[in-house]
């Protein structure tokens, strides 16, 4: 059972997370928000932390704070559910989608 | 702020992170500004810092990522001075603008790049750009020079645009721009262009700006001025509810602030009539990740499209359906090149295969069952891999693409990715289509001391082109600033500028920047979009008026980004007057322009055949012409101008 209990807060913004970061490796470095080109993202008033995004209606999903982040997997981009289009297998017929629940494993050959 | 309007990370209001300068005021000098840091910017930069001028390079966002061409491109396209080529820049420049374009292209950005843009290819590889198939990964393929290692997209057989590693071109330009002492202010957003004594249509001297983070203020002197900025991307269509305030081929800082700072200087502009219905806004939402779903066109190019059953659907070119997948990159025997008119194929007949054109017609028929799919699989490993492997890996935000779905499991040695692009976009959502500024030779605009490049300069796109341009109006603003002096700066007209742009700092109780953007949109698809006529013009210029005298006067900021948006969106009610004031004074209808007047419906009739001006002078707008032919002799000309 929920708690009863409601706040009036007004609506938030969408698309909302077009990046997602991992505290666990992200350092604070702030390599990413100085990239971005909307600045999107602000550096956390705590050190060591990962930046907040700030304008995430700004994002036009270009990557380049991925692409210049200097430590793997501590950001990565988040696709809006509009934008998580579809595939079929072309063999077998299955279908899938970026965000399933249970997606197919990953697809490991890097790019030319 | 509310706790919750800040997306999904943040709670609560925050401190500022920027310390905050309002009013603090810095002064810079060099011999020659560029004024807009992407492709074009850092070329102009470099050219005139070869020459040994000082330079100084202003950026809204970063300069090391910023710009249309930002994150990566996949194309170099108008290439046709490559060694491995089978056509001249001459044909690769007149055909497609007198073919497909009615005459109505700007010939001498076209020429320029079509001579240069293999130079400037070179200069990107020096810098440590790749551009050749280095590793042989292509061997053999029907793309590929054996003897360059170059990779040719579109047109195997004339061999005039080619595939390159992208991604590392705006570092490598940045890189360059560092080592050979260009002065760089990135989040910077330039406001306004200083001219001589502060009067509209003389000299530009110069520049105002102000930092996107901490709301300082700069006044830039230059002898010479290199405008650099990117076409207005948001007149028509916005909606932060999409992704990235609908920019589409540009990222949302293009919001046409060049534009309008020069139209305010007194500039001349041309062809700002012409606008397209956006082609591509189907489901994916506008605004985002283009060639993230299947397609079968520019980076997707020649990708095979089958139906839910399987059933491919065919290609065709001038009429007739091609039989063989080589056919796609192949213009048949006699044929000529296929051209690539960007944003063109409005107004004529591309020569580029495509889909069968009446493929919808033929969905509802029932001949092809949805969705369709982008069948990877089924075409040769060669052109699976140049496309999923190297074009989506580098052009634009397509990046992103191949990382996003290849961690999601894609593979497209296996899977078919839907397509999503068919279906018209809304009612009145346009895109303006490459007016600019007008220009000489030298890529000078009617103002001493402005010159255009990419994108500025009407009738201008892509990669190569904004390269080349740059390059070509840097080295000419160099030599105009190596013999002239510092001119006078108009202290008032900083003064005035000053409190312009800080004035949203002071508004409480006004609109914010996303009403004000989304009210001008849609003045412009109600009063300046599909149909258009004198009183349906006349009043966008009466409705754009009355925003700017009232609720634009009003527009509200509470920090240095809102204030870059807010100015942003004042310069979107400019852009959006300059494209009324064009659509009004040309009245005859145009194909070639892609402009229907439901008044004066005779398609480009001779009277009208002609490039028609448009500058700002004491508040009035003049309006003056042009012959189409105005560019006169091409090589003559080029040699003349090549300094």
């Amino acid at each position: 059972m929920v708690e009863r209990q409601a706040r009036a807060l007004q609506n938030v913004v969408t698309p909302g997370k077009p990046v997602v970061f991992d505290p666990a490796v992200c350092n604070g470095c702030n390599r990413c928000v100085e990239m971005c080109q909307s600045d999107v993202l602000i550096p956390n008033a705590v050190k060591g932390a990962p930046p907040l995004i700030l304008y995430a209606d700004e994002c036009w999903y270009c990557g380049c704070c991925v692409k210049e982040c200097p430590r793997a997997g501590a950001i990565r981009s988040n696709w809006p559910l509009m934008l998580r289009v579809r595939w079929k297998r072309k063999d077998t017929g299955e279908h899938y989608r970026v965000g399933m629940r249970n997606p197919p494993p990953a697809n490991t050959r890097p790019p030319v | 702020m509310s706790d919750t309007n800040c997306g999904a990370s943040v709670g609560g209001q925050l401190e500022w992170p920027y310390p905050i300068e309002y009013g603090e005021e810095t002064r810079v000098e060099a011999d020659v500004l560029v004024l807009g840091g992407g492709l074009g910017g850092c070329f102009a930069a470099i050219s005139a810092a070869r020459k040994g001028l000082s330079v100084v390079l202003v950026e809204k966002a970063c300069t090391i990522h910023s710009g249309a061409a930002g994150s990566g491109i996949d194309h170099w396209m108008a290439c046709p001075a490559n060694p491995a080529s089978r056509i001249t820049p001459e044909d690769y420049t007149l055909s497609p603008i007198l073919k497909f374009k009615g005459g109505y292209g700007n010939v001498i950005t076209s020429y320029i790049t079509a001579r240069d843009s293999f130079e400037a290819l070179l200069e990107l590889e020096r810098m440590g750009m790749k551009i050749r198939d280095t590793e042989d990964e292509f061997a053999g393929a029907d793309f590929r020079d054996e003897d360059t290692k170059l990779l040719f997209a579109y047109d195997y057989e004339f061999r005039h645009c080619i595939r390159i590693w992208g991604t590392e071109m705006k570092p490598a330009l940045y890189r360059e721009c560092r080592r050979l002492g260009v002065r760089i202010f990135d989040r910077t957003m330039v406001t306004s262009l200083l001219s001589e004594d502060g009067v509209q249509g003389n000299r530009v001297v110069g520049a105002t700006g102000f930092n996107t983070r901490t709301g300082r203020f700069f006044v830039f002197s230059g002898k010479a001025s290199v405008l650099s900025m990117a076409t207005p991307e948001r007149l028509w269509i916005f909606s932060s509810e999409l992704t990235g305030l609908v920019g589409r081929d540009g990222p949302p800082t293009n919001a046409g602030n060049g534009h309008a700072m020069a139209w305010r200087a007194g500039a001349a502009f041309t062809m700002m009539e012409r606008s397209t219905r956006e082609e591509w806004g189907g489901s994916t939402g506008i605004g985002a990740l283009m060639f993230s779903s299947g397609s079968s066109f520019a980076t997707w190019y020649p990708c095979s499209i089958v139906d839910a059953k399987g059933k491919e659907v065919p290609w065709a070119a001038n009429g007739k359906v091609l039989e063989a997948f080589e056919q796609r990159t192949h213009p048949a025997p006699g044929q000529h090149f296929f051209s690539l008119v960007l944003g063109g194929g409005e107004g004529g007949e591309s020569s580029l295969p495509g889909l069968i054109p009446d493929l919808q017609q033929r969905i509802d028929r029932g001949e092809f069952a949805l969705p369709l799919y982008a069948d990877l699989p089924g075409i040769p490993a060669h052109e699976r891999r140049a496309i999923f492997g190297l074009m989506v890996g580098q052009e634009g935000h397509t990046q992103q693409v191949y990382e996003v779905l290849t961690r999601a499991g894609f593979d497209p040695e296996q899977d078919l990715l839907q397509v999503y692009s068919l279906g018209e976009a809304p009612p009145g959502w346009r895109r303006l289509r490459w007016g600019g500024l007008m220009h000489d030779w030298d890529l000078r605009t009617n103002l001493e001391g402005l010159y255009a490049a990419g994108q500025q300069a009407f009738d201008s796109c892509g990669a190569s082109q904004a390269c080349a341009t740059g390059r070509w109006a840097g080295r000419r603003a160099a030599e105009y600033a190596a013999s002239a002096a510092q001119g006078r700066i108009s202290e008032e007209q900083v003064s005035s500028e000053k409190s312009r742009v800080y004035r949203p700092l002071l508004e409480e109780d006004g609109i914010d920047w996303k009403e004000l953007e989304a009210g001008i949109a849609k003045t412009m698809q109600d009063y300046a979009g599909d149909v258009l006529t004198d009183e349906l013009l006349e009043i966008a210029l009466i409705t754009l008026a009355e925003i700017e005298e009232a609720e634009a006067t009003t527009v509200m900021a509470r920090n240095p980004h809102e204030l870059m948006r807010a100015l942003e969106v004042q310069d979107i009610l400019t852009c959006g007057q300059i494209v009324a004031e064009a659509c009004l004074a040309r009245k005859a209808s145009n194909r070639w322009l892609s402009f229907e007047r439901l008044d004066y419906p005779d398609d480009d009739p001779p009277e009208w055949k002609k490039w028609l001006t448009l500058r700002s002078e004491a508040g009035e707008t003049r309006v003056e012409e042009l012959p189409l032919e105005y560019y006169g002799p091409l090589e003559e000309n080029y040699e003349a101008h090549n300094k």
